[in-house]
């Protein structure tokens, strides 16, 4: 290997690794505010740049009928659930969220043509599509067991893993996609070309990191998940509805996958399933950080991308075995820096 | 129309054996998958259900059995210290198994001392990393796979149809299954069901969770590799497909939907899903238009909502719905008196503390604590909320380790110990919060406490060697049970006990130990006045038994009527020491509990 090479792989590593960066921080967010393990993350990275395919093929995505039968279901049992208990002064919001914007969703998805607008119009739109996914699986999977343990709640995730894989195939079907990238300048940096989608990756990973960072240190919102964060009953009493912060942690987790999934997406070809592995690399990263430290994941999530691209250089055959193996180590690191007492509680 | 379990069962199993000679092949091909995948189950209720530790990467053990006896009966050339494992599957079955054991034990090792989620997260991970590996190594033949495996052979004759396979897979899934229902049933077997309420309780009754739960992992692997192995055999041919990721879900699938706490829920998991995929697999593709693995999207969903309406699974419905009557086998047990250890003479010192300190960061939560408990007495620790006496507690027990300062046990320092070796030197507790496993029953969590004076491990419980033992244990409990006045109660599940009672159920438990020092934490909360007198009563004889009593509560009715010696805390510090009287009339205690005197 000469340098020429160990720069372009070292590129590709950053690159990859600054994807994994922002989906272990998403991780570390969603198990700190919910206790779950969120299996589905990659799943958000393929529907997002799988969304933005169709409508740059002129197709309209498969994501709008889930986005539509979601919202039904929600609203189903929402409405039920308000009847029910009384209170319905809710319905009115129930509908508008979960009826009335797919609804609305659809009608411009339908008749505007997304094909003839411009990236970062189509861009939007799919994330329109796709983020409100994350609180309506919030609400339909985790919600009835937000209390139960984390064991019963990793289950859960690996079974709504499952059936949006499987939704990803029927809606879009096995073919790979591409999209087009953000822009076709490239600069030479030294020896080596940057593209402009790499300095793209970067800077959103940046961005929204620092956003995540004000987000969490300045906003009550932010304050408010991470009160759910350290002690669920204690934020109840405070008058935090950990419903709203599931929620919360889920629309976010949601937006960065997607978000994710079209960076990457004119870089790398994506398939109905190719955001579960994506989604485990930044787990590894998240494991790195215990589940709890932000930097440290996201350093973690850096250091799984450059293993990955210098592992596909020596033993391509072998990189996802040396990435998953790495987590080995990691492990053993853990077990030996963390001291699990049990609490009298 | 009733019928006892008993007969159920042979019906089930006169089906069982009558099934291939009257159902056409496909139904036979099928059962056989469902004995295949329901050996695996088998190994996740144990270590899910009954455990509480959670592998989605079972398949990949499924695999190394498979792999293990696919190159070594269809290489041609051996290594010489390999060679002998090729000429038999039977003996590369037996290479499969070390090979699994030692894969197991080295993952085990680096995962299962872990809390809760890193265990089946890590299992995800070396899930994939297998499968990628079975894929990529060329000598095994990369995703192409191996054929030719040859056939099986049982005294001679090849054992090839698929009529003739099933007979070689249910008799050995009966055999788990029997084995793992008589390893249940036994002394590791209750220790291996409170490893799920938390590792506390089990180690403070002397039990080594990390080795049981290395047993555990390590039987569902090897379960795993004895599918595998016939896997291999009855397909003729491997390849990494059957032993992803995915494959590794659907396994814990089964344990769930079937009933992860029973070991008939695996064979009910691993029937009805192995069913719906077949149908689901015909059905939907016709329904959808294109083809694909859709039934996953079924799957998924109907894990969501299982887990949310009924975490049970199948079985215990179905077993709701069978006539059974349970014959209430309900007599109390009878065995042998257990050897019991010396008591020590009456007025020995049994424990001593000295300057005992416990810094959690700043917070100073003892400091400078001294106190000395001799055999024939009761010592009181009072003091009022948050003066530090859990804490100290924990200390002697084992459970935090010290600051600084010395903790001697029968003249020996205990201080550094944990707690599980400190319990078998004859200390014995109770729990502030009652800490018992509700679906027990009352006989059953009381015999947990008696645990370490038994000696048979896993192999000879599964194997029914060990029910003298057992008979032992289960009568000493019942002893025990009577002794504290539980005895009307012996068979009803622990949690349907009132509170009060739950405390004396803990204090049974801890007898059955055979302390010489027993630490009690508010034994009389939640009691009645008789109850409390009982109790007193109770106290009062192991005391004169020549047994130490440390005893921490806030009924100071109780505890002055009881006690020889008051030691009082305030603020993680002794503020007094003396006889019920002299304490009561300290003015330090006073103004402790009353605040100032103006």
């Amino acid at each position: 290997m000469d340098l020429q090479i160990a720069l372009l792989l070292g590129q590709d590593g950053i690159t990859n690794g600054a994807i994994y960066a922002l989906l272990s921080l998403a991780l570390v967010l969603v198990f700190a505010v919910t206790r779950v393990i969120f299996i589905p993350q990659g799943e958000y990275v393929a529907l997002g740049a799988l969304t933005l395919a169709s409508f740059q093929a002129g197709k309209t995505p498969g994501t709008l009928w889930l986005l539509l039968g979601a919202g039904l279901a929600v609203a189903l049992i929402d409405v039920a659930g308000s009847l029910r208990s009384g209170s319905r002064r809710r319905i009115p919001g129930v509908m508008l969220w979960n009826l009335g914007y797919p609804a609305a969703a659809a009608v411009v998805v339908l008749l505007a043509r997304p094909v003839e607008w411009l990236l970062p119009a189509q861009v939007l739109l799919s994330l329109a599509l796709v983020v409100p996914l994350g609180p309506m699986v919030y609400r339909l999977a985790f919600q009835p067991v937000a209390e139960a343990s984390v064991l019963v709640l990793l289950i859960v995730a690996v079974a709504v893993h499952l059936a949006l894989v499987g939704l990803g195939l029927l809606f879009f079907g096995a073919e790979g996609s591409r999209t087009t990238a953000f822009g076709d300048a490239s600069f030479q940096l030294g020896s080596i070309t940057v593209t402009s989608q790499t300095l793209w990756v970067l800077g959103s990973s940046l961005f929204l990191i620092v956003a995540l960072y004000l987000f969490f240190g300045r906003t009550i919102y932010g304050k408010a998940l991470r009160a759910t964060a350290i002690n669920r009953t204690g934020a109840r009493l405070m008058g935090i509805s950990t419903v709203l912060a599931g929620k919360l942690s889920f629309l976010l987790a949601a937006l960065i996958g997607a978000f994710s999934g079209i960076l990457i997406a004119p870089i790398t070809t994506i398939y109905y399933d190719t955001g579960f592995l994506i989604g485990l690399k930044g787990f590894v990263g998240a494991i790195v950080g215990g589940l709890v430290s932000y930097p440290i994941a996201a350093a973690g999530a850096l250091m799984v991308g450059l293993l990955e691209a210098y592992s596909s250089f020596w033993a391509s055959a072998f990189k996802e075995v040396i990435v998953f193996t790495l987590i080995i180590p990691v492990l053993v690191w853990r077990s030996l820096t963390t001291h699990h007492v049990e609490e009298d509680e | 129309m009733s019928a006892s379990p008993r007969a159920v069962l042979s019906v089930f199993l006169i089906m069982l054996g009558l099934g291939p000679l009257l159902l056409p092949e496909f139904y036979v091909t099928l059962l056989n998958y469902i004995g295949l995948y329901a050996i695996v189950t088998l190994g996740l209720v144990l270590l899910t259900g009954v455990g509480g530790l959670t592998s989605f990467g079972q398949a990949a053990f499924v695999g190394l059995g498979a792999y293990t006896t696919a190159t070594l009966t269809t290489a041609s050339e051996l290594p010489g210290w390999l060679a002998p494992f090729g000429h038999s599957p039977w003996l590369a079955l037996v290479a499969g198994l070390m090979v699994t054991a030692a894969v197991a034990v080295l993952l085990g090792a680096l995962t299962l001392r872990l809390s809760g989620h890193y265990l089946p997260l890590g299992t995800i991970a070396w899930g994939i990393s297998l499968y990628f590996l079975f894929g990529n190594i060329e000598f095994i033949g990369g995703h192409t796979g191996i054929t030719g495996i040859p056939p099986l052979q049982i005294a001679g004759i090849e054992v090839k149809s698929g009529r003739e396979f099933y007979y070689l897979i249910w008799p050995m899934l009966l055999a788990l299954i029997w084995a793992t229902q008589n390893l249940l049933d036994s002394r590791s077997g209750r220790a291996i069901r409170a490893l799920k309420g938390g590792t506390l309780m089990a180690e403070a009754m002397g039990v080594d969770t990390a080795r049981l739960k290395m047993a555990i992992f390590l039987i569902a692997a090897l379960f795993a590799c004895v599918s595998g192995w016939l896997y291999a055999h009855l397909q003729r041919f491997v390849n990494p497909t059957p032993f992803g990721l995915g494959i590794g879900i659907e396994y814990l699938f089964m344990a769930v939907i079937g009933g992860a706490g029973s070991v008939w829920g695996a064979v009910v998991g691993a029937g009805v899903i192995t069913i719906l995929k077949q149908w689901l697999q015909d059905l939907l593709p016709k329904l959808l238009g294109s083809s694909g693995n859709f039934e996953v999207i079924f799957f998924g969903l109907l894990m969501v909502l299982m887990l949310q309406r009924a975490r049970d699974g199948l079985w215990p419905m179905l077993a709701r719905l069978m006539p059974v009557v349970r014959d209430n086998g309900m007599a109390r047990p009878e065995g042998l008196p257990l050897p019991k250890k010396a008591m020590a003479q009456s007025g020995e010192s049994l424990l001593v503390v000295k300057a005992a300190r416990k810094e959690f960061g700043g917070l100073v939560a003892n400091n400078n604590m001294d106190l000395t408990v001799r055999a024939g007495e009761v010592l009181a620790l009072i003091g009022p909320n948050g003066a530090g006496k859990s804490t100290l507690f924990n200390l002697i027990s084992g459970v935090t380790p010290m600051t600084s300062g010395e903790i001697r046990f029968l003249g020996e320092r205990i201080d550094g110990l944990n707690s599980r070796t400190i319990a078998r030197r004859g200390m014995s507790r109770t729990f502030q919060h009652v800490r018992l496993l509700p679906a027990m029953s009352v006989l059953e969590n009381v015999a947990i406490g008696a645990h370490m004076r038994g000696s048979h491990g896993v192999i000879s419980a599964a194997l029914r060697l060990e029910r003298a033992e057992e008979g032992c244990l289960l009568a000493e409990a019942a002893r025990q049970i009577e002794r504290v006045g539980l005895g009307t109660q012996m068979f009803e599940p622990a949690g349907s006990l009132a509170l009060g009672q739950q405390r004396i159920l803990e204090i049974a438990r801890a007898l059955s130990a055979d302390p010489c020092l027993l630490l009690l934490d508010e034994p009389a909360a939640g009691l009645r006045y008789l109850e409390k007198q009982a109790l007193a009563d109770l106290l009062r004889r192991l005391r004169g038994e020549g047994m130490g009593i440390l005893l921490v509560e806030h009924d100071m009715d109780f505890v002055m009527g009881l006690a020889d010696r008051v030691v009082v805390m305030e603020f993680g510090e002794k503020i007094a020491e003396g006889l019920p009287d002299e304490v009561q009339r300290d003015p330090a205690v006073l103004e402790a509990y009353l605040g100032g005197v103006e």
